[in-house]
């Protein structure tokens, strides 16, 4: 498996933050090495979010998020103690999964 | 003065002498008569230098070896004291024998390509390579036109330079000298001698001359 | 009457102009304050403290040993604060060592390791990327802790003012020191505003951030990184991995920064 993301969760008043640190070189494909040749492409392109067993963010990305990408979102419910599990697949087919409780 | 018995005295200047040196409540000022403490001498200080670096690409360590303007300006106490006023003549004189006038009394050139130079900090690192031409390194330190917002405040702000001075042949020989060699008029000055350590070639110097002195350059809009 | 209600206009033109152009500039320094606090929060420096402190644990070298017995300066295997006590004189080698050069000497001396290739190799290279690793893993168990370096060994004292006489020292072609840009308070290089080191406060500013994440290149830089990089620009040749050179600039950082709170690891643009 790829390298492991660092996922953090909080729920406050009916509302969880999700935060996700996903370490990925996310490579555009546009950048050259020092030969001069071009570095093949390889960044994640599907990201998908669960939160006590149930889908809360699909996402679709591309060359243009940056290396290390870092996501923070909200989501209506959740509580202490649920679990958070994100995985992502990239365009090499490479997959990682990890999960994290709400705290 | 208070009076202790001695056993006291020196008790106490033991317990200042343990704290005084232990951790520093703020950084200690410079010896004032120019040294820099007791293990950092020139023998130690040399022999650290000389263990400490390696060449790496176009940067060798002769590099390391100091001018006398280098040396006196590398001690902040020394280089303001009475005692070298004479010795910072004689440099800045040194420095003014160096500059060399353009070779065919032209002093301006094109300020399109002054900008690109001025824009430009690249040159004479380890990861440049030889006989590339070097960059101004200018907006680093200086304002300069007034579109550029990316630019240093280590330097004064040139824009409107030639505006605010006119075309005398006087400001055109004094703007040259500033930037074919800046220790002439001042001898610690922040500024690199472009001219003097040959990080600009005399046409990127008229480049740079017309950029802050042609009244169709934006510096003078 | 006429003229001087141009002049008057002009002058409040002009300063209507001037007005704007600097809140143009406040409003762009103000703008990149504004992404480097957004920063703050998901710092890629957390990914590399986890393999950090993986490699701390894990069995390496001829000699089949991990790291966790290092003496970073408060014992066997103690890393919490140790980083924020550093650069320090050891018993063991004679020696005032910032945490890369202890690193070296526990590579050495508990897994057997050579580190002669790893102080040669470049900073992108493999052999260094577990020292830079280690660097984001010790910095991150100072977090929040004070900066408490000594001076009361002679050989501490000793490496401060050769790292102070080194900070002035001006050579190469464009005559840089580090107090070329250090040097004087409120200055900035195009639009990085620059620490005046001399100074508690400014010293500080460097020494409690540093290593950090460099969001620019997407890479996680060391102190002695940093440190080479400075002389690059300098047009200085390059200085020895973890050498006295090295340990001297970073005693005179630290020692200035001596009751700042450490806030490693940072990030940067």
């Amino acid at each position: 498996m790829a390298n492991p993301m660092k996922i953090r969760a909080a729920s406050k008043d009916g509302v969880t933050e999700i935060k996700i640190l996903m370490n990925h070189e996310m490579e555009t494909g546009q950048r050259k090495d020092s030969s001069g040749a071009l570095i093949p492409a390889w960044y994640i392109n599907e990201v998908k979010v669960e939160l006590a067993g149930k889908t809360v963010l699909t996402a679709e990305w591309g060359p243009s998020v940056s290396k290390n990408p870092y996501m923070a979102f909200k989501v209506k419910g959740g509580k202490a103690g649920d679990k958070v599990v994100c995985s992502w697949t990239d365009n090499k087919g490479e997959k990682r999964t990890d999960e994290a409780a709400v705290s | 003065m208070m009076t202790f018995k001695k056993k006291t005295t020196v008790a106490l200047s033991l317990i200042a002498a343990m704290t005084a040196g232990t951790v520093f409540a703020a950084p200690p000022a410079l010896p004032k008569d120019g040294s820099w403490g007791p293990g950092a001498g020139d023998a130690n200080f040399d022999a650290m230098m000389q263990s400490g670096f390696q060449n790496k690409g176009i940067a060798t360590t002769d590099r390391l070896k100091q001018d006398p303007t280098q040396k006196l300006c590398s001690n902040p106490v020394l280089a303001e004291s009475p005692k070298t006023a004479a010795l910072r003549e004689k440099l800045q004189a040194e420095n003014e024998a160096s500059i060399k006038y353009p070779s065919d009394g032209k002093w301006m050139g094109d300020w399109k390509n002054g900008e690109k130079i001025a824009q430009s900090g690249r040159g004479l690192t380890w990861t440049d390579k030889a006989g590339e031409a070097n960059g101004g390194n200018c907006y680093n330190c200086h304002q300069i036109s007034k579109q550029e917002l990316s630019y240093g405040t280590i330097g004064p702000s040139l824009y409107n330079y030639g505006k605010l001075r006119g075309n005398s042949e006087e400001i055109m020989k004094y703007t040259w000298g500033k930037i074919y060699n800046a220790k002439a008029t001042n001898v610690c000055s922040l500024m690199p001698r472009a001219g003097s350590m040959g990080i600009m070639t005399e046409a990127q110097i008229r480049d740079l001359m017309a950029l802050l002195l042609d009244p169709e350059s934006p510096v003078n809009k | 009457m006429r003229s001087q209600h141009i002049k008057a206009s002009l002058l409040a033109v002009a300063t209507v102009l001037t007005v704007s152009a600097q809140a143009q500039q406040d409003s762009t320094t103000a703008g990149i304050e504004a992404y480097r606090e957004a920063l703050q929060d998901g710092n890629p420096a957390d990914l590399y403290v986890d393999s950090g402190a993986e490699i701390w644990k894990k069995k390496a070298g001829p000699k089949e040993a991990s790291l966790e017995k290092c003496d970073l300066g408060l014992g066997a295997g103690k890393v919490k604060g140790a980083y924020a006590q550093l650069p320090r004189y050891f018993k063991d080698t004679n020696k005032v060592q910032d945490l890369e050069s202890r690193l070296l000497t526990c590579m050495e001396k508990l897994q057997g390791v050579d580190t002669a290739p790893i102080i040669k190799a470049g900073f992108n290279s493999p052999q260094k990327a577990d020292l830079v690793a280690l660097s984001a893993y010790v910095s991150s168990e100072s977090k929040g802790m004070k900066v408490k370096v000594s001076m009361a060994h002679p050989k501490e004292r000793q490496m401060y003012d050769l790292g102070r006489r080194l900070f002035y020292y001006e050579a190469g072609p464009y005559d840089f020191a580090c107090a070329t840009c250090h040097g004087q308070d409120g200055k900035r290089i195009r639009l990085q505003d620059l620490p005046y080191i001399p100074s508690a406060e400014g010293a500080a500013k460097g020494w409690t951030t540093w290593p950090a994440y460099r969001v620019s290149s997407g890479q996680m830089w060391s102190m002695q990184w940093r440190i080479n990089d400075c002389f690059r620009q300098q047009r200085f040749p390059e200085p020895i991995y973890a050498s006295d050179v090295t340990v001297a600039i970073s005693s005179f950082m630290a020692g200035n920064s001596n009751g700042s709170v450490m806030q490693t690891p940072g990030i940067k643009r």
